[in-house]
């Protein structure tokens, strides 16, 4: 294999061990992942000169070592004064002892480090890409939609909080399991959802990120089997990355009902099914995933837009309304609802959405599709124009210019 | 590694002092809870703790040009309600947070002290 295939691959299997090793000898979550970089930034400039070394990961740990140390030596040399004290300081700064339950995967403990509460919710997403999977600090930029210097500058403040604050680079307490694996969820769901966002450019990076949240749900799920949250996470988001391919052409958003089905990868669809099948009912914030789930699978089961079980859609919206009180989840309803039971019902359950979301285009825009399908075109135009005011621009706001000048014509 | 707590506001917890003399009574006992908590804890350690008299007692320092002056207030915000305060040694932010429940649910904020080499 070329020095470049062999560097991705190590990359791709062994980034978040490798951090995980390293952390568990220094603790220090801001020396730790530059000193990781560079080896592998050393690794791709040298392999190809001088061969491939034999155990590559090795050889990234030891170069990673040394510039762990070496950093560790400046501090020590700026703090003391007394370069011979400093080169002591530096190697006593290795946990002498390896940490309890070191036969754990040390990237779990990477992972609830980087979602740790007491850092904001915003920057734990990107942190957790970085520490297990080495997503390219240029890449999760593109994602959250931020330049690069200001993603790395915020990832650089996250890593000095982890050296600085006290937050554990370890496995929790199983009491704390509960809520700390829903925050591992709320980070990887959220990095996925971004990548998702309807915004045009950079629109291959971001699903590939997205990929990478996907990769990311897998991998957590495996290193805590039996969790439901992870379980339901995971087949969520594989349903909904099996679509991928079908959702936009060229930068415009293609609905649910008018994608090219034989786009969707029937292999992760499978996968998704399967995982989503062996899960029980649940609470919380497992339930609400596996309910998104299920609804994902209703979709990506069916053969055709009509063919959807739109009953079982209903039930199953209703029941994550009554989980969690959303009015979207309810304006989510009455399209179901209006696909079997007809336009009317669906505008019956609308009237009661407008009074809980005033002022939203989502809502205007269903009545205007309902009112269409009822063939009340000037009702339908009316709130196809009110839709048009409160929508931001975007490929909705397209849709929607688009239906107006077709009402209009007919 | 060693954490200063500060006991910086009541949350939803009635005031001390329209407290009843049991209610008064079972919020100390959790504070001698916690001591005996940290003692049982290894690596954990309280190194110091009190409660502070009203902020209307203290007094601000500023140095300005080589002058020193003494004033009443004005106080930082977050001083303002700072009722006690720990200075803990921990060995991490969960294993300190975790006995932190067992005191009243005031509002904390926990800072750590940078390590001296």
């Amino acid at each position: 294999m070329r020095p470049a295939a062999v560097l991705d691959e190590v990359w791709r299997e062994d980034w978040g061990r490798l951090l995980g090793q390293l952390m568990s000898r220094f603790r220090r979550a801001d020396l730790v992942e530059d000193a990781l970089a560079e080896a592998f930034a050393q690794a791709a400039e040298q392999w190809g000169r001088v061969g491939v070394p034999e155990n590559p990961p090795a050889w990234l740990r030891e170069v990673a070592r040394r510039r762990i140390l070496d950093a560790l030596r400046r501090e020590a040399t700026a703090a003391s004064k007394s370069p011979l004290l400093a080169a002591g300081l530096a190697w006593a700064a290795e946990a002498a002892t390896p940490l309890p339950g070191a036969d754990v995967d040390e990237r779990l403990a990477l992972l609830f480090m980087a979602t740790h509460p007491a850092l904001a919710e915003d920057v734990r997403p990107a942190l957790a890409l970085r520490f297990v999977l080495g997503v390219p600090t240029s890449e999760i930029a593109a994602l959250f939609l931020v330049p690069t210097p200001t993603m790395a500058a915020r990832l650089t403040r996250a890593k000095a909080r982890l050296a600085s604050a006290g937050i554990p680079f370890a496995v929790p307490d199983l009491d704390r399991w509960p809520e700390r694996v829903d925050e591992v969820a709320r980070a990887i769901y959220l990095a996925f959802t971004s990548g998702y966002a309807p915004v045009g450019g950079q629109e291959v990076v971001r699903l590939r990120v997205a990929g990478e949240a996907v990769r990311l749900a897998v991998l957590a799920s495996e290193l805590l089997p039996g969790s439901p949250v992870l379980e339901a996470l995971t087949a969520l988001l594989q349903l909904q990355h099996a679509r991928r391919d079908a959702r936009s052409d060229r930068g415009r958003l293609i609905l649910l009902a008018d994608q090219d089905r034989s786009l969707w990868h029937a292999d992760e669809i499978e996968a998704g099914v399967a995982r989503l099948a062996a899960l029980s009912p649940g609470s919380g914030y497992a339930e609400e995933l596996r309910l998104q789930a299920l609804i994902a699978a209703f979709h990506s089961t069916a053969g055709t837009a009509e063919a959807t079980d739109w009953h079982a859609l209903a039930r199953t919206y209703a029941r994550l309304e009554a989980l969690t009180g959303s009015p979207i989840v309810r304006l989510n309803r009455a399209v179901a609802v209006a696909e079997y039971a007809g336009p009317a019902a669906g505008l019956a359950l609308l009237a009661e959405v407008a009074k809980q979301l005033p002022g939203h285009h989502r809502v205007a825009l269903v009545r205007a599709e309902l009112l269409r399908r009822e063939d009340d075109v000037v009702g339908a135009v009316s709130a196809y124009r009110i839709a048009l005011e409160l929508c931001p621009s975007g490929t909705e706001r397209d849709h929607i210019i688009a239906r107006l000048a077709e009402l209009e014509r007919a | 590694m060693k954490f200063l707590v500060l006991l910086i506001g009541e949350g939803e917890l009635p005031a001390w002092d329209t407290l009843t003399e049991e209610e008064q009574a079972a919020g100390l006992g959790k504070f001698e809870e916690f001591d005996a908590a940290c003692r049982n804890r290894d690596g954990v350690s309280i190194v110091s703790g009190e409660a502070l008299a009203p902020m209307t007692s203290a007094t601000v320092v500023k140095t300005r040009g080589g002058k020193t002056t003494l004033t009443e207030g004005p106080y930082a915000e977050a001083v303002e309600g700072l009722g006690g305060f720990f200075l803990i040694e921990a060995p991490d932010l969960d294993v300190l947070t975790e006995l932190l429940t067992i005191l009243p649910a005031y509002d904390m904020q926990i800072v750590p002290a940078v390590d001296q080499v």
